[in-house]
């Protein structure tokens, strides 16, 4: 549809630039109240403009006792869900592209089976099955470990479902004319199907790093020691750790620290991104 | 001496067989084109010598190895696919020296013949680019440059020119049939076309429904038809079929005409003429009601009605011709350009 009244451009616009506001200023707030001293941010009403403390505060919440003292620093807890949520989706990634490729390219029997199994596992995420996963870990010692936060979470249907689709799309003549070449499962593997679903690699990629940095709910339950505390866990417990009022600077600063990587993530890989999600032509 | 030999071949899915017992002996250097309908399982007969398709029973030998358990690429084949299946996400230079990469070939030899193929095809300044910034002429190159720089002692070939529009296709055949004629190699060609199959093959493999119809050089199978199944398929437009009996070598169409035709077969027989030897003859007794003219320039098509009949018929008049529509021709047909074809079986009559 093409409009060209000029009230309807004002109004699309209006409705553009509220929602833009909407989703904006929480962030905006955020960044306004980790430039701050932690005396300003008790005094009403909160500051709308930026402060001159952003790197202060920086410099105490990442590398200085975060908050009361106690605390790991946030640098570590970066670092920790950085490294979960790298090992979730790498992991995640290898594991769905080699069962996708088992269950695509060789026969064997039970292949259906087989894939169905996985299939229903999109049924049972580790929410629904905290108890028994939590037994696993625990009995395998993995508990405070960075195994234990990201192994239980590989596993992944959606991923094997998505690589399966990919393989599908891509025609049988690639894989008999490699035949012909003389290359063998791996060396098709390594040389034709894994060139070939790069986009499809870098969006899922998008997708689990978000889904593992943001895992929450896991990291509280198989971590006890403060060092392998997670950022996103972090925030939470610096909110009702203390029985002195929150440091909302450094809190905020921390927040905002979280969101960094994503965002980064995101940006970064944004052209792969879109192209694994749309393109179609082999 | 790479000599095909294919021996009671045959393959089935389940219990439907698809081919049935194919024979041949393919000699060294010679151009085989394997020809007939959709579905009448050429391709798959491709498929099986170049080891994609297993084989259920009978066998395959490549130069007086069987090579039925072979992986493909033990065969010493190269394949063009009718898609071509070049690699997308490499360039042609990549796509070309794959296959060398995996052989361990010595990196200056890879160069050294890709830089000669893409000579001999004319695709040097692409050797940089990826399949996607091609036209489907120089994908077409590209795939046939993959398969010559494999040195294989087979090429098979399924379908490459069907994806190319009419003037590359017919392009390109020549140049496919000179490249084979100059690097010698024995070549297998699957196709529907059969304008194609007779320019292209040195012998033609006529299938129908899995089986073989006929085995033989172009001409052989343009002028002695072994079935009412080549006779309609090889020859365009496509010869004339008419239920006839012969009694004392005459032959009796269904409306009482008599013609002779020079043959000691008698009962119920159909008898074919081709288009193109039929020949205007006010005295003639095959009557034509016209219906339609097609002027093609070089020739004329007369489509018509073989009269007091729904039988259609269709003669090829060299040059142009004008006839009324609706008014009847008559055209006779000389002795030696009648075929006879058991009106049962769809065999040949005769010697």
């Amino acid at each position: 549809m093409v409009e060209n009244r000029p009230i309807m451009t004002f109004i699309t616009h209006l409705v553009l630039v509220l929602g833009v506001a909407m989703i904006a200023l929480p962030i905006w707030i955020t960044l306004v109240a980790a430039s701050h001293d932690e005396i300003r941010m008790l005094q009403a009403p909160i500051p709308m403009l930026p402060g001159t403390h952003f790197i202060d505060n920086l410099k105490q919440t990442l590398w200085g006792a975060g908050l009361s003292g106690d605390q790991t620093p946030v640098w570590r807890m970066l670092f920790n869900s950085l490294a979960m949520a790298m090992m979730i989706s790498v992991g995640k990634i290898a594991i769905s592209l080699i069962s996708a490729f088992a269950i695509v390219y060789f026969k064997f029997p039970f292949r259906m089976g087989f894939f169905w199994m996985i299939f229903i596992t999109l049924m049972l995420p580790v929410e629904v099955r905290i108890l028994p996963t939590f037994e696993v870990v625990a009995n395998l010692g993995m508990l405070n470990s960075y195994w234990g936060l990201s192994i239980p979470l590989i596993a992944s249907a959606t991923a094997t479902f998505m690589f399966r689709q990919v393989f599908l799309t891509i025609p049988d003549e690639m894989l008999e004319s490699a035949r012909i070449d003389g290359a063998g499962p791996m060396r098709f593997f390594w040389d034709i199907l894994l060139p070939l679903s790069r986009t499809n690699i870098a969006a899922l990629f998008v997708i689990l790093f978000i889904y593992g940095w943001n895992q929450y709910l896991w990291p509280l339950l198989i971590t006890t020691d403060t060092d392998m505390t997670t950022i996103v866990m972090s925030i939470k417990q610096m909110l009702e750790s203390a029985e002195q009022s929150p440091q909302w600077n450094i809190i905020m600063m921390t927040a905002f620290l979280a969101m960094l990587p994503p965002i980064l993530v995101v940006v970064g890989m944004q052209k792969l991104f879109v192209q694994g999600l749309t393109e179609t032509d082999k | 001496m790479v000599d095909i030999k294919l021996e009671n071949l045959t393959k089935s899915y389940g219990d439907v067989e698809v081919l049935h017992h194919i024979e041949g002996d393919i000699s060294d250097g010679e151009f085989i084109v394997i020809v007939g309908p959709s579905g009448c399982g050429k391709s798959t007969l491709l498929r099986m010598v170049a080891g994609l398709e297993t084989v259920t029973s009978g066998e395959i030998s490549i130069a007086g190895r069987v090579v039925n358990n072979l992986e493909p690429a033990d065969r010493d084949i190269a394949m063009v696919f009718q898609n071509y299946a070049l690699y997308p996400h490499m360039t042609v230079r990549e796509n070309m020296a794959y296959g060398l990469k995996i052989r361990k070939i010595p990196k200056d030899e890879i160069t050294r013949r890709v830089n000669e193929v893409a000579d001999i095809l004319e695709i040097r300044e692409y050797l940089d680019r990826r399949p996607r910034q091609l036209s489907g002429g120089q994908r077409q190159r590209v795939a046939m440059g993959r398969a010559i720089v494999r040195e294989p002692s087979v090429f098979l070939f399924d379908e490459p020119l069907s994806n190319l529009d009419a003037k590359l296709r017919v392009q390109m055949r020549l140049e496919i049939r000179k490249l084979q004629k100059r690097l010698g190699v024995t070549s297998i060609y699957v196709t529907h076309d059969q304008v194609e199959a007779m320019t292209l093959g040195d012998r033609l493999m006529v299938l129908n429904g899995g089986y073989v119809e006929q085995f033989g050089t172009p001409l052989e199978l343009y002028e002695r038809p072994a079935s009412l199944f080549v006779a309609g398929f090889i020859g365009s437009p496509s010869m004339n079929f008419i239920p006839a009996d012969v009694v004392d070598g005459g032959a009796t169409l269904g409306i009482g005409v008599k013609l002779k035709t020079g043959s000691t077969a008698s009962g119920k027989v159909t008898l074919g003429m081709r288009p193109e030897h039929m020949v205007l003859d006010k005295s003639g007794t095959i009557k034509i009601k016209v219906d339609m003219l097609e002027q093609l320039g070089a020739n004329t098509l007369v489509h018509g009605a073989l009269q007091g009949t729904d039988t259609s018929f269709v003669i090829s008049l060299d040059g142009i011709q004008a006839a009324e529509i609706g008014a009847v021709l008559s055209f006779s047909a000389p002795i030696d350009a009648l075929h006879l074809f058991d009106a049962e079986t769809g065999i040949r009559l005769d010697g």
